[in-house]
């Protein structure tokens, strides 16, 4: 009996696996992939990107300039972040299971939060360059939009894990729903809401850089015109330099993290 | 007059579970009522009942002579100001301090905005940490909630409940988590809240021994029927056994019935 339990568990991995395997032969198949060729040529990238794409004597002339664009790109990741992060607490109140009013703002607000979670930021971008044209407006709204999709589902489901328990306590001591919220779900919510808006800063600074390239501004616009004029070591340049703030930033909001848990 | 009056309450649950049914007693003021009987006998949606957690089907609860279930929103918030609650989970916000935890309790005298600011005046603060006090939690004022063992937790649920300055407080297994120990020091200050200060005690238990010790009546309840309501010494081995032990005959109940 207990054998056969286990039959049929490894029948079902089997399975998954050969489901697996499959599907990524099926699309290799449908797009002609060359596995052979892909792996050579991530070799042959390599070896490029070690002998030509590297910041050089000249290139580190220009890193001033380079680091205004960086500070930019990352006022305006902070920026966008924040101004989401104010306007999607009030969605994740009004969506989440313990605060919410009424069953329809719930799905109100979780609609919202779904609909620009979902719309890819490069789509929000070419969207919002066709009314703001090339600007830091552009870039601004393209994070903005994308981080309020985020940060409402975040916080949603970190009002959700507060659970009922402690808002039956104030609900029976007669305390009425914005007490609730205001004493009791935002204080206990508030180390995981620090932490969601902390990682949403790192990953906008991140996609700052892609959505620059696409609308013309910051840190991305100036990979762009490098790259395209050919200045591979100033392109070298700009991605170091990205990847270290990334990584500084990266490492600041974790050891916040560490102070407030 | 008695205090808290409940006639005749059911609760049925999605139109057919029967939580509740035909429950009616009385509780005098500076009563001390346990409720004893087996899991899922009823005893935590009684007491929900009785501040309307949950809503009653049918049935007439009335509290200091209010009709408990005709109250509107705002009458029965002030209602509940005057029955505190203690949870067997404690139910504290753990990342906040004690004496946070305690001014919660205030929460259902406040404005909206006062409230939501969380502004307490000098004369709720003072009675807060007199409470804290009297509890034995001087040295965890200031401390957070996650620190503190379970005993120390319940008796910050139960300072919670004592700043409302509540007539009544309702008890849900208050004890069920703790150790004897402990268990031992949260009912003598039940026990002493009672008795010293006045106020109406209705404590769900699951243990007939501390039941029969401490309170002035017991409550005996079997599928959400009362099967005995008297005086701790009245309640026979045999009486016991019927609200315990009588989940083997149930089925031939069942079928009898």
């Amino acid at each position: 009996m207990q054998a056969d339990v286990f039959t049929k568990r490894r029948k079902s991995a089997l399975l998954l696996f050969g489901l697996l395997a499959a599907l990524t032969l099926g699309s290799a198949v449908l797009t002609r992939y060359d596995v052979a060729r892909g792996l050579t040529s991530f070799f042959r990238a390599f070896i490029w990107g070690v002998t030509s794409f590297y910041p050089d004597g000249k290139s580190m002339r220009r890193l001033p300039e380079i680091l205004t664009k960086l500070w930019d790109t990352m006022l305006i990741s902070v920026a966008s972040t924040m101004v989401a992060a104010i306007l999607s607490l009030f969605l994740a109140l009004a969506g989440s299971r313990t605060t919410r009013v009424h069953a329809f703002f719930t799905v109100l607000a979780r609609g919202i939060g779904s609909f620009f979670r979902n719309m890819p930021l490069v789509a929000w971008a070419m969207v919002l360059m066709l009314a703001f044209s090339q600007s830091s407006l552009t870039g601004f709204l393209a994070l903005f939009f994308g981080s309020l999709g985020f940060l409402t589902r975040a916080f949603m489901e970190t009002f959700d894990e507060v659970g009922e328990e402690v808002v039956d306590a104030l609900k029976a001591t007669g305390a009425a729903r914005p007490h609730i919220t205001s004493q009791a779900v935002l204080p206990s919510s508030m180390p995981q809401m620090v932490s969601w808006l902390l990682f949403m800063i790192e990953t906008n600074i991140r996609d700052a850089t892609l959505v620059g390239l696409l609308t013309g501004t910051g840190i991305g616009f100036l990979f762009d015109v490098y790259y395209k004029s050919f200045n591979y070591h100033a392109a070298s340049l700009v991605v170091i330099v990205t990847v270290i703030a990334v990584i500084a930033m990266e490492g600041i909001s974790n050891s916040v993290r560490r102070v407030i848990l | 007059m008695a205090l808290l009056e409940l006639k005749n309450v059911t609760k049925c649950y999605n139109g057919a579970t029967r939580a509740l049914t035909d429950v009616s007693f009385a509780v005098d003021e500076g009563e001390f009522v346990s409720i004893i009987g087996s899991s899922g006998s009823g005893k935590t949606t009684l007491l929900r009942c009785i501040n309307r957690m949950i809503e009653p089907t049918e049935g007439e609860i009335s509290f200091a002579g209010l009709s408990v279930s005709r109250l509107s929103k705002r009458e029965l918030r002030r209602l509940r100001t005057k029955i505190g609650m203690i949870f067997q989970q404690h139910n504290l916000v753990e990342r906040l301090s004690v004496i946070e935890n305690v001014l919660h309790g205030r929460l259902g005298y406040k404005s909206t905005i006062s409230g939501m600011l969380g502004h307490y005046t000098h004369e709720e603060k003072q009675r807060a940490f007199e409470i804290i006090g009297i509890l034995g939690l001087d040295e965890q004022v200031y401390k957070r909630c996650d620190q503190l063992s379970g005993g120390q937790k319940q008796r910050v649920g139960i300072a919670r409940a004592l700043v409302q300055n509540p007539r009544m407080i309702l008890c849900d297994e208050p004890i069920a988590s703790l150790d004897p120990g402990t268990a031992k020091i949260i009912m003598d200050y039940l026990s002493d809240i009672c008795r010293e200060w006045g106020i109406t005690l209705v404590i769900s238990l699951h243990q007939v021994d501390v039941a029969l010790r401490y309170s002035h009546r017991v409550i005996g309840f079997q599928r959400g029927s009362i099967l005995y309501n008297g005086s701790p010494s009245g309640l026979t081995h045999e009486r016991i056994a019927e609200i315990y032990g009588s989940e083997s005959v149930e089925p031939a109940a069942r079928q009898a019935g």
